[in-house]
């Protein structure tokens, strides 16, 4: 077969799956372009992922709510609250930075079990049951806000999350302007990736599995390597890889890990895909909705924490609409309402794309009225794309 | 010239593969009650089907004629307009609105562009008291009892001036009472000109109030009986259903079965809250080891509902009774503690509950354990592979790879990775709920070969199957059941079709 018609083929076959990169390569593109440039710029991309960072873990977590067939409309003022109460936390109660997240993210999982046992016990449908959250979350928000209304926190440490950078080796001359810890970091991710790439393959062969040809495999793993140093290079240029991303890249790391990789994800994805039958197989779907619902809470407590960081303060109106932001996000990134359907990476893209969007329509200075209704025509446009596919491979 | 009110003829239908229905006529003189019997799949309610409009003119071949009048109905609403009306086992009532919302539903009675609510009470009172039911029409059709809601599913018909009834196994959900009162109530709107076609698996009824019968069995229509010339007794419709030899696709085996009872139930009765009634009853099952055992009945005798309650009892039914597994009182609350205990279930409907249709053929053969995969809570995904190719190889699944999504599979490979599935959880004991169906002969053929093998290797098998040449052709032993009850138990080298549906149809 030739190269080139095993290239299409494979990208025929995986459109699906590369749909959203290409969309993605194309809407940077586009403002990249339009902006004369300022869009790519180190400043403006390190800004971006620091800006769509308390989405993008909303969305993950979301991701598998969708999966298992439910939503959850209460995370977004979850997160306000969470994110006010750690502030109180640090600034009134006086409590140490490596105590108050931990903390917070447990009440977070409370959170998240108490909604599951609404949706699992009672049997309330989770949009009602998340609903009332919506509603509730909202109030204990403006309770924890009522006496001071904002409340600033004070405190360095905490506010790197939003805010930081990781730091660099003091050596100013070697690469003057560009964040040296980032390119080796940069580095020695392309080298594992590399390697478990190439193991991979090898065992897929030991065990005679079918395998794409050695041309297109070498032509991939050189796009990603080529992709993935684009990436750290640009963010070098301005001050490295912030905390942040740091924050999102171990969340979706360890998300796709378990979905991917263990019994957990498997369960969550045969629940998804038929309760009936997964309940038949010894799958408790009950379990499966309280581990789902509690991780769904304990990332609404570090989106919460991030958004007060990047503010350094816990506002009134914190998380308002967050939610939406991120069943968006996971729905451009191909989750299906169906249930069973799903990735983690694919949400990381989906917040991604919804935030280059805010931001390059920003830069372009186009009003805030036309940017919704753009948002909105990119979502139907997402799902319609994934219904056309799906119908496809049928 | 007098025509009859309903004459079809030359029905033939055919489905992918199939053909339901071969040439059919079948006729039905004003005013009378006409019984329709025969196996199931035999093509009772497709024959309905056609009649009814739910296969529009043209997906069939052949002719219906009302009163003498050639008819081409494009849907159901036309057939209901020619006056046929169809009740269904399932009502289509909606139980959250009143009688008189649910019978005039879809004509109400209007005044202008609101609904004459006082009219339509009073019209309504008078379909009541045609169909025998002095009631409040503005009770909510929840809280009726399912007798008079299907009471009332007639009282709609009969609205809409419907001169054609046909009940599809009207009495299946009903007490005996109930029955009676219904069978009653065909007989006074006889003599008020309303002709019925009954379907039903109940040959004391057919018996009891039947003017003609008509025995369809194979999609043929085989012969149309007269109780007046005393052609209707018990024997001639059982000879006419079953009336044909078993084909021989049963592999032969040895019997291996040494007389030790690996699973037994005693007095098990179970009841489903939301059906508000009790779906089994006393029923006492014993399984030796190396032994197939087939449980058979007609349909909604409940069949999936006892594989079901032992299964874990997913349904949250009350359940009374006691199980025991190699002599030892077991209590099964979850599928997970069955298959810890040794049990597996195939389910009846792979694409309901049995199989995960967007996910590959690997993720379904290992979902039920992935235990035998794990590396402290790690898939490892080689083994896993592995173990999915030696199952797919063993059972002869033909699929392109084990990465294929099950829904690109045919129906018999999809149920054999169902039965790779359970096989994978290493049972002792296989509940095989209707293995074979929507699967071609040579699938059946596969299966059966896969079941002597397992049986041979020491497992024990539960059949459950409605067809009763695979019963017969596949078991060392059979209970019949009915509404719930164990009707019979029968060894299977003395038990014929006729013994079984003599037992299924008390």
């Amino acid at each position: 077969m030739t190269f080139f018609k095993e290239f299409t083929q494979l990208l025929k076959k995986n459109i699906r799956d590369y749909g959203m990169y290409i969309a993605l390569f194309v809407i940077m593109a586009f403002f990249t372009i339009a902006t004369d440039g300022i869009f790519i710029s180190s400043r403006n991309i390190s800004n971006l992922l620091n800006q769509m960072g308390y989405i993008a873990v909303l969305a993950i977590g979301m991701t598998l709510v969708i999966v298992i067939r439910h939503i959850d409309l209460s995370v977004g003022f979850l997160a306000g609250f969470l994110g006010a109460i750690a502030a109180i936390a640090l600034t009134n109660w006086g409590l140490p930075v490596w105590l108050v997240i931990p903390m917070v993210m447990v009440f977070g999982i409370l959170a998240g079990m108490v909604t599951a046992t609404t949706i699992a016990k009672l049997g309330i449908p989770s949009f009602v049951a998340t609903l009332a959250g919506w509603l509730i979350y909202r109030g204990a928000l403006l309770r924890a806000t009522l006496k001071t209304g904002t409340i600033i926190i004070p405190n360095d440490a905490f506010n790197a999350l939003g805010n930081g950078y990781i730091p660099d080796f003091p050596m100013e001359n070697f690469l003057p302007g560009l964040h040296k810890l980032t390119l080796l970091l940069g580095l020695i991710a392309s080298i594992l990736l590399v390697i478990s790439e190439i193991n991979s393959r090898k065992k897929k062969i030991e065990y005679e599995f079918e395998v794409v040809s050695k041309n297109i495999f070498i032509v991939k793993l050189i796009f990603i390597v080529i992709l993935l140093y684009a990436i750290t290079y640009v963010l070098a240029g301005y001050n490295g890889l912030s905390w942040t991303a740091v924050i999102v890249l171990l969340v979706t790391l360890v998300y796709q890990f378990i979905t991917t990789k263990t019994f957990l994800g498997r369960h969550i994805y045969a629940v998804g895909g038929n309760p009936e039958a997964a309940e038949l197989s010894g799958i408790s779907v009950n379990k499966i909705t309280y581990v789902v619902f509690g991780s769904m809470g304990m990332l609404a407590a570090l989106s919460g924490m991030l958004f007060a960081s990047r503010l350094q303060s816990a506002t009134t109106t914190a998380g308002t609409l967050f939610e939406l932001d991120a069943i968006a996000a996971a729905y451009v990134g191909g989750v299906s309402s169906a249930g069973g359907v799903g990735k983690v990476t694919g949400s990381l893209i989906g917040a991604i794309v919804m935030m280059s969007l805010t931001n390059g329509m920003n830069l372009m200075g186009i009003d805030i009225s036309t940017q919704y209704m753009v948002r909105g025509a990119v979502l139907v446009a997402a799902v319609v794309f994934d219904v056309a596919t799906r119908k496809q491979r049928k | 010239m007098n025509f009859p009110i309903l004459e079809m003829k030359h029905i033939t239908k055919e489905f992918p593969g199939v053909r339901a229905l071969d040439d059919v006529s079948f006729r039905v003189e004003r005013e009378k009650i006409h019984c329709l019997v025969g196996e199931n799949g035999a093509g009772k309610s497709t024959l309905m089907k056609v009649l009814s409009g739910v296969y529009p003119n043209g997906a069939y071949e052949g002719e219906i004629y009302l009163d003498g009048e050639l008819q081409r109905f494009k849907n159901t609403h036309d057939s209901e307009e020619a006056g046929i009306a169809v009740i269904y086992q399932e009502l289509t009532l909606v139980p959250e609105m009143s009688i008189y919302e649910n019978v005039f539903l879809g004509h109400e009675i209007r005044n202008g562009v609101t609904v004459d609510i006082n009219e339509t009470i009073k019209q309504t009172i008078q379909v009541l008291d045609k169909v025998g039911l002095k009631i409040n029409p503005t009770t909510k059709v929840k809280d009726l009892g399912i007798g008079k809601q299907q009471l009332v599913e007639i009282a709609k018909a009969l609205s809409r001036d419907a001169e054609l009834l046909i009940l599809d196994e009207p009495t299946s959900a009903l007490n005996e009472t109930d029955s009676e009162n219904l069978l009653g109530l065909l007989k006074d709107l006889k003599k008020q000109g309303v002709t019925s076609i009954l379907i039903t698996h109940k040959l004391k009824e057919v018996i009891a109030i039947a003017d003609k019968v008509t025995v369809l069995r194979d999609g043929l229509s085989v012969v149309t009986l007269d109780p007046e010339a005393g052609e209707v007794t018990e024997d001639s419709l059982i000879r006419n259903m079953v009336g044909r030899s078993i084909e021989n696709i049963y592999p032969e085996r040895e019997k291996s079965s040494n007389g030790e009872v690996v699973f037994e139930v005693r007095d098990w009765s179970a009841y489903d809250p939301r059906r508000g009634r009790k779906i089994l009853e006393n029923v006492n099952i014993k399984l030796h080891k190396g032994e197939v055992v087939g449980i058979t009945g007609l349909m909604g005798a409940g069949r999936t509902e006892l594989a079901l309650s032992l299964f874990g009892n997913t349904e949250n039914y009350h359940i009374d009774g006691e199980m025991f597994i190699d002599g030892d009182p077991v209590k099964l609350n979850s599928p997970g503690k069955a298959i810890q205990s040794g049990l597996a279930y195939v389910t009846e409907d792979r694409k309901g509950n049995g199989l995960i249709l967007i996910q590959d053929v690997k993720s379904n053969i290992t979902i039920a354990n992935l235990k035998r995969v794990l590396n402290y809570g790690i898939i490892n995904e080689n083994a896993e592979i592995k173990h999915a190719r030696e199952y797919s190889d063993s059972l002869n699944i033909k699929t392109p790879s084990i990465e294929q999504a099950v829904l690109n599979l045919s129906g018999g490979n999809q149920q054999k990775v169902s039965l790779a599935k359970w096989l994978y959880v290493q049972p002792d004991i296989m509940i095989l709920d209707e293995p074979t169906r929507g699967i071609d002969v040579g699938a059946k053929y596969e299966i059966f070969t896969i079941m002597n093998r397992l049986l041979s290797e020491g497992m024990s098998i539960i059949m459950i199957s409605s067809e009763m040449s695979e019963i017969l052709g596949m078991t060392d032993r059979i209970y019949v059941i009915s509404s719930g009850r164990v009707t019979g138990e029968l060894e299977t080298s003395k038990a014929d079709q006729e013994s079984i549906m003599r037992l299924a149809t008390l």
